[in-house]
């Protein structure tokens, strides 16, 4: 299990446990944690994961996935160089203590 | 104090006004009844990952816990008889009375099995639930020769799975082209080429009228309107869906290819709306009565209902869009081009294609095929209140992204 940390907009942490292999959108709706939508459910149809890796985790998150970028331009909520659609990053040992940051809003 | 808001139905669009109804701040008790024994989940990937692994925490929407925390009561498994609009009351099939303030349809479809003798008797497969995936993927534990019924969306996408376990076969499709309702005829004809490549034998333009059934109950093959026969193992019938209406019509709600809502996804009843697969809105553009079976309508539609309800002043207005994962193609459609009168399609570099659907000149809708950029520049233009022309797409070369870009930026 790998630990993830959420933190949403207005501050809230919330620490969770989660499977490696699975994703990170994944790890927010199994655990309850607000501020994630994932309308389509992890298709990349969609920007309702749209997420903020913390900057001392980029480089261990990488790039973004082919054609997330463009569904990023739909996000609701302000784009930044750390955003990422949550659906899109694996979760694997190395981000152990990954820290993301969640937007306002999703929709 | 209020009774608050009884949705019928614990699918995704059940789930999304609940949801949207808490996030607007709606205070008021919030009941759904479901007759599937389980929390709401996503049905889409049934015939894709969930077909494959079986994971049902994967699908699920919420857990249990965002259900408690937001005050959400879920009554499953249990299935509503009868509306009582007179005293605003549903009545369940063991016997609750549940009372309502708002009620919301939100009963979604089934799968439709057609009128073909011995289909009724031989043991055959539909997928719309968990548990049609969970039979269909004991049916694949062993090699199979099998049938799909339907060349739409849920036959194809199941084909392309089946196929990549190693399984043999054949999709018959009644109309003389694959996905004929809802894409254009260059975008058959890619998915065509596409299911021949993976393996799959596709039978065009000729309908199942017969089956043939065993001594075991099992069927063993079909007979088709071509007078020609096909061996078989297994059947999935992916013949569309049937919009679930029957409660809304038995309490005098006009039905018509669903049940009848106006602009704000109300029936004639003030208390009483309709979202997603079983509802027949008004299209915001062209006006006409339309039904759709897609997440986004569900989706959409919930969030309007939900801030009608809270009193909010509402339209329904949003952009139709579609997806379907076949092998390795992942098509995107934007818009309704079942109305076009002109395609114009066009290949890129990367595998990416994309078919334009324009009536008189105006786009109506955007097929891509591996083209997330295109396909959100398209639901971008397709919202933009002038419209976009064919003269203006070809003028760019149908360059869609930076079409976008430049109506996008001020000035």
């Amino acid at each position: 299990m790998t630990k993830i940390i959420f933190i949403s907009s207005d501050g809230n942490e919330t620490a969770v446990e989660a499977a490696d292999g699975d994703n990170v959108m994944r790890a927010a709706l199994a655990n309850d944690v607000d501020g994630i939508v994932a309308e389509c459910g992890g298709s990349m149809m969609c920007a309702t994961c749209h997420c903020y890796v913390d900057e001392a985790w980029t480089d261990a998150v990488g790039a973004r996935a082919d054609g997330e970028e463009d569904m990023l331009e739909s996000a609701a909520c302000e784009v930044r160089p750390t955003s990422r659609l949550s659906c899109q990053i694996r979760i694997r040992p190395e981000l152990d203590g990954l820290i993301i940051h969640l937007p306002e809003s999703q929709t | 104090m209020s009774y608050g808001v009884v949705i019928i139905g614990t699918g995704q669009g059940g789930f999304q006004l609940a949801a949207s109804l808490r996030q607007e701040g709606y205070q008021s008790p919030i009941t759904m009844v479901g007759d599937e024994d389980c929390l709401p989940y996503q049905r889409p990937p049934l015939s894709k990952a969930y077909l494959k692994d079986g994971r049902l925490d994967a699908i699920q929407l919420r857990p249990a816990s965002f259900y408690e925390r937001n005050s959400i009561d879920i009554v499953v498994p249990e299935r509503v008889t009868v509306i009582n609009r007179a005293s605003r009351t549903v009545e369940t099939l063991t016997g609750r009375t549940l009372p309502y303030e708002h009620l919301v349809l939100a009963t979604g479809a089934r799968s439709f099995i057609p009128p073909i003798p011995g289909l009724e008797a031989a043991k055959v497969h539909s997928l719309k639930t968990t548990a049609d995936a969970n039979d269909l993927r004991d049916a694949l534990t062993t090699s199979r020769k099998i049938i799909v019924i339907g060349g739409g969306f849920i036959g194809l996408e199941f084909a392309a799975v089946a196929i990549s376990l190693g399984h043999q076969v054949t999709v018959v499709e009644a109309a003389s082209r694959l996905m004929a309702r809802v894409v254009s005829e260059p975008m058959s004809e890619t998915f065509r080429v596409f299911h021949e490549q993976m393996g799959s034998e596709l039978v065009l333009g000729a309908s199942v009228v017969e089956v043939a059934v065993g001594h075991d109950g099992l069927a063993r093959g079909v007979r088709l309107s071509d007078g020609r026969s096909i061996e078989g193992d297994m059947i999935l019938v992916a013949a569309g869906v049937r919009p679930n209406t029957e409660l809304a019509a038995a309490a005098g709600l006009q039905v018509a290819n669903g049940i009848v809502v106006n602009s704000s996804l109300m029936t004639a009843d003030p208390s009483i709306s309709a979202l997603g697969d079983c509802a027949a809105f008004p299209c915001p553009s062209s006006g006409g009565m339309i039904r759709l079976e897609s997440v986004q309508a569900a989706t959409d539609h919930a969030r309007t209902i939900a801030r009608r309800i809270v009193g909010k002043s509402v339209t329904y207005d949003a952009l139709p869009w579609f997806w379907s994962d076949q092998g390795t193609l992942k098509l995107q459609i934007a818009g309704l081009g079942q109305a076009a009168d002109e395609d114009v399609a066009v290949v890129r570099p990367e595998g990416r294609q994309l078919v334009f659907r324009f009536k008189m000149g105006q786009l109506l809708s955007v097929e891509t095929i591996n083209a997330a950029g295109e396909h959100m520049a398209a639901r971008q233009l397709l919202r933009h209140p002038s419209g976009v022309s064919l003269d203006a797409l070809e003028a760019r070369d149908f360059d869609i992204v930076g079409l976008a870009k430049a109506l996008k930026e001020p000035g």
